[in-house]
């Protein structure tokens, strides 16, 4: 319990820093919001650019001397409120979330657990086995060496576009409407599953080769040659080395899942597909404050909440983890 | 829970809403960011839902840039009685799409939400010259001016202010008029709003629509679904996989598969794309040594705009006049003027203009300093994500270090750019905020737009103080557009200035990108006898000038 309570108070600490300097980077960007989305009006007249400058100024609050703004942005956050989206104005930035977080979500949870499961078992049952080892090394190296963006869009034009066997973009078919019905949710899992293979392929090259190399080095370990030499069975002795290798690859997980929250800005982006990294990107572009700092609380979370389960399952698997919390 | 799934499926068999492919045209190219509002005064997020100009929303007259001549619409005709008074008669038979009348009255609560809200993009009619709009009856509206009328300006406005129905607008308040959602929108036109996603907009053909009924038209497609494409890989897949009929945006491989007979566009032959507007140079004169008229001659001089339309545009774009006016407007264009002191790309003479003004490589860096012997280290500017601009400033920038000009070129944020833009805190960079117009003057005013603010967010960017040019703008706005005579010598005038001084340089045309595939619709227009010439594009504001027409004129393919 005691290092569930530790680890909460530094989750705080974390998230608590992560918003400020989330807030303050684009404040101390160069240019000026309101200024970004009235010149996509083109010409106006001076006048009624004026009025409206005033107006929107007043209406985000960005009048106001900065510290006033940071003091009023963490109250309207503890009341859930995210404030209003500039370059979706005038649209509330929780409901712009709340529009595209089914999308990330439903890309990313499956695609993170689904690489990281089949990553390490077949990282696990490739090592010292000379065919498969010889073509996964390069392979593996390959993928996980692959930029999320480029294999992103190789895959769109080479299977969407040149070969037609998927849809290259987007949440769902050109010529449907959200609906609950059959045809839908069929199109939603056709437009899904490019961006959810190429996410998947680049981790997946990550954890078996990272997997891969544990087991090498527990079959390496004095255990495993002590075990080796009592002439235990091999399949045994690889299920060891097996169960310590996970240990490493579990908090690689929660280290990754930062690194994972960018791939799929770029993923997201190169299929059309309309999560939050689409949102982020746009928003960062066109510096809607609003909805970057609501992007990132959203990762911010979505990143410490891995974190926390990943210290749970730890203090589960890890006979060690518990043994500490004990004696201490 | 079976009961639950089973009733979902066959309620998706029995509503299900899918599109038929035969009765349903698909375009892109006018958003960049989702559907926000269908409101026709907001003009800043027009183009994510840009059927509310011109498809919903109507204005008073269309224009049609092909033939440069205004086509009446809401009005069946309109006359100056005067330079005070100007009469509008309204079509009879106009309708609301809730059925109801569309009046005068409608028209006249338009215009005059100008005269109460100061935020709205043509108040400044009501300061300048507009004393009054009067509804005489149901299908006349008096036009009385309390000053010389901007009458270029004013024509402008009749195809692009936007007439609302009063009895649902006159209850807003002046802020939701200025920039509130307007969900659910009624308007006039020949299609209404259906339904919208984050990516895309959905139209359904208005079938009660009077221009049916009054002028005969009507368009092919029931739907018109727009769809919008984070990049353009996917846009030209999608054009290919032939998903999209019509795509607005810019491909730079159509030099290539237009001639092998994969797409089409509106001329057969380079450069395959009309010209949609100017990119234009702008120099920040407040700074060293962008305030030198003899610098900015020989930077005119050293650029390769051959190159750039070589190779940023793929041969998509033409090199521009001189003057920087649009094709369509080249009656305006004073040619003694252009042979006089007009400018092409020729290094030689860029040098020869630095070393005559003074500017020498005195520290043999390859790079001229000022006459005063100080260091030139200059940036152009782009924002960030425009590949074919940031290629463009590349070559201008290596064009300028060619003859000794010490030229960076840097791409940030659309954000930060625009803001760097309007604050004149740059020292070049390109625009293009002119659209398509009826009159030289959208053109001039964006160039020499004046007086000089803090935030210059109407045009002349770089901040050029010339009255004399200031005078003579407002001039022109002030000329009747059947004073063609008038309209010429004036701009003749600012060219000889503006050519003299250059204080900013056209340089090429961008394009009215505009790509096709006939496997579901045919008949898009072309400039090849026997097909429509309007002009293809789903643009904001661009409806009105062309695209609507275009609607009508499609065909089923066979």
């Amino acid at each position: 319990m005691r290092y569930i309570r530790k680890r909460l108070l530094i989750y705080i600490l974390t998230f608590f820093f992560a918003v400020t300097l989330d807030w303050a980077i684009l404040r101390f960007m160069p240019g000026d919001p309101v200024q970004a989305m009235l010149s996509r009006a083109g010409v106006i007249a001076a006048q009624a650019m004026e009025a409206l400058r005033g107006y929107f100024i007043r209406a985000f609050g960005l009048d106001l001397p900065l510290w006033q703004q940071y003091v009023n942005f963490w109250r309207a956050l503890f009341k859930g409120d995210f404030g209003v989206s500039v370059y979706l104005f005038p649209k509330p930035v929780s409901q712009v979330l709340l529009e595209a977080v089914p999308y990330t979500v439903a890309l990313l949870v499956p695609a993170i657990l689904l690489s990281w499961l089949v990553g390490n078992k077949f990282g696990a049952f490739a090592a010292r086995r000379k065919i498969l080892d010889s073509t996964l090394l390069p392979v593996g190296y390959f993928l996980t060496a692959t930029p999320y963006m480029w294999l992103g869009l190789l895959m769109a034009w080479g299977l969407g576009i040149a070969l037609r066997w998927f849809p290259s973009g987007g949440a769902y078919g050109f010529g449907i409407m959200p609906e609950a019905s059959l045809r839908f949710a069929l199109s939603l899992v056709r437009h899904w599953f490019l961006p959810f293979l190429s996410l998947f392929l680049v981790m997946f090259g990550g954890w078996a080769i990272g997997m891969r190399n544990m087991i090498i080095y527990e079959l390496e370990a004095d255990y495993s040659q002590y075990l080796e030499s009592l002439g235990v069975p091999r399949k045994l002795i690889r299920k060891y080395a097996f169960r310590n290798a996970m240990l490493p690859q579990i908090t690689g997980l929660a280290l990754q899942l930062g690194v994972i929250a960018a791939g799929a800005i770029a993923t997201e982006v190169a299929f059309s597909y309309p999560g939050i990294g689409l949102l982020l990107f746009q928003a960062i572009q066109n510096q809607d404050y609003f909805l970057v700092q609501g992007c990132f609380l959203f990762i911010i979370f979505g990143v410490l909440l891995g974190n926390l389960l990943v210290d749970i399952i730890c203090l589960v698997v890890d006979p060690r983890i518990r043994r500490g919390t004990v004696s201490e | 829970m079976v009961s639950v799934a089973t009733l979902l499926v066959v309620g998706a068999l029995a509503f299900g809403q899918v599109f038929p492919r035969n009765e349903t045209l698909y375009i892109s190219g006018a958003a960049w960011g989702p559907p926000i509002d269908w409101n026709p005064f907001i003009t800043w997020s027009k183009a994510n839902t840009s059927g509310t100009a011109g498809l919903i929303y109507e204005p008073l007259f269309f224009y049609d840039p092909v033939e440069d001549k205004l086509i009446p619409w809401l009005a069946e005709s309109a006359e100056w009685k005067s330079a005070e008074l100007y009469v509008v008669k309204l079509r009879k038979g106009l309708t609301w799409q809730d059925g109801t009348p569309l009046t005068a009255e409608d028209v006249v609560f338009t215009f005059e939400l100008g005269q109460k809200i100061p935020a709205l993009w043509f108040s400044y009619m009501w300061d300048a010259y507009l004393g009054a709009a009067v509804a005489v009856d149901t299908h006349t509206v008096e036009f009385r001016f309390k000053a010389t009328p901007h009458y270029q300006a004013f024509d402008n406005n009749l195809f692009n202010l936007y007439i609302v129905p009063k009895k649902i607008w006159a209850t807003r308040s002046a802020d939701e008029i200025t920039s509130g959602m307007n969900p659910n929108p009624i308007g006039s036109g020949a299609y209404r709003y259906f339904s919208h996603g984050p990516d895309r907009n959905v139209y359904i053909r208005n079938d009660d629509w009077w221009g049916t009924k009054v002028l005969g038209l009507k368009p092919a497609p029931k739907y018109i679904i727009e769809i919008r494409f984070t990049t353009n890989p996917l846009a030209l897949g999608s054009l290919l996989k032939g998903e999209i009929d019509l795509s607005n945006n810019f491909l730079p491989g159509m030099a290539e598969l237009v001639p092998w007979g994969y797409l089409r566009t509106y001329l057969p032959n380079p450069p395959y794309m009309l010209a949609a507007n100017t990119a234009v140079l702008f120099l920040n004169t407040t700074k060293k040594p962008m305030d030198d008229p003899a610098f900015r001659r020989a930077l005119a001089f050293s650029i390769n705009v051959d190159a750039i339309v070589k190779v940023a545009f793929g041969g998509l774009v033409e090199k521009a006049n001189p003057t920087g006016l649009l094709p369509h407007l080249w009656k305006y264009v004073d040619e003694q003027v252009v042979k006089e002191l007009g400018f092409t790309y020729n290094p030689a003479e860029a040098r020869r203009i630095l070393a005559a003004a003074g500017y020498r490589d005195r520290d043999g860096d390859k790079f001229v300093e000022a006459p005063d012997g100080s260091k030139i280290k200059l940036e152009i500017t782009c924002p960030f994500g425009w590949t074919d601009w940031m290629e463009a400033i590349r070559i201008i920038a290596e064009s300028a270090r060619a003859v000794g000009i010490n030229l960076e070129h840097r791409t940030p944020d659309y954000g930060a750019w625009s803001t760097a833009l309007v604050s004149g805190t740059f020292d070049m960079t390109l625009n293009n905020w002119a659209g398509l117009s009826n009159t030289p003057w959208t053109l001039y005013n964006l160039l020499f737009n004046h007086p000089i603010r803090e935030i210059m967010g109407g045009g002349n960017f770089g901040r050029y103080d010339n009255p004399a040019i200031f005078q003579l703008v407002g001039d022109l706005a002030r000329t009747p557009a059947w004073d063609t005579a008038g309209m010429k010598a004036v701009c003749s005038q600012i060219q000889r200035i503006m050519l003299q001084d250059l204080p900013m340089i056209p340089l090429w045309y961008n394009g009215l990108w505009a790509q096709y595939q006939e496997t579901v619709w045919t008949n898009f227009p072309g400039a090849e006898a026997g097909r429509p010439k309007w002009l293809p594009s789903t643009w904001a504001g661009y409806w009105q000038m062309g695209g609507l027409h275009m609607l009508c004129e499609l065909k089923p393919a066979p």
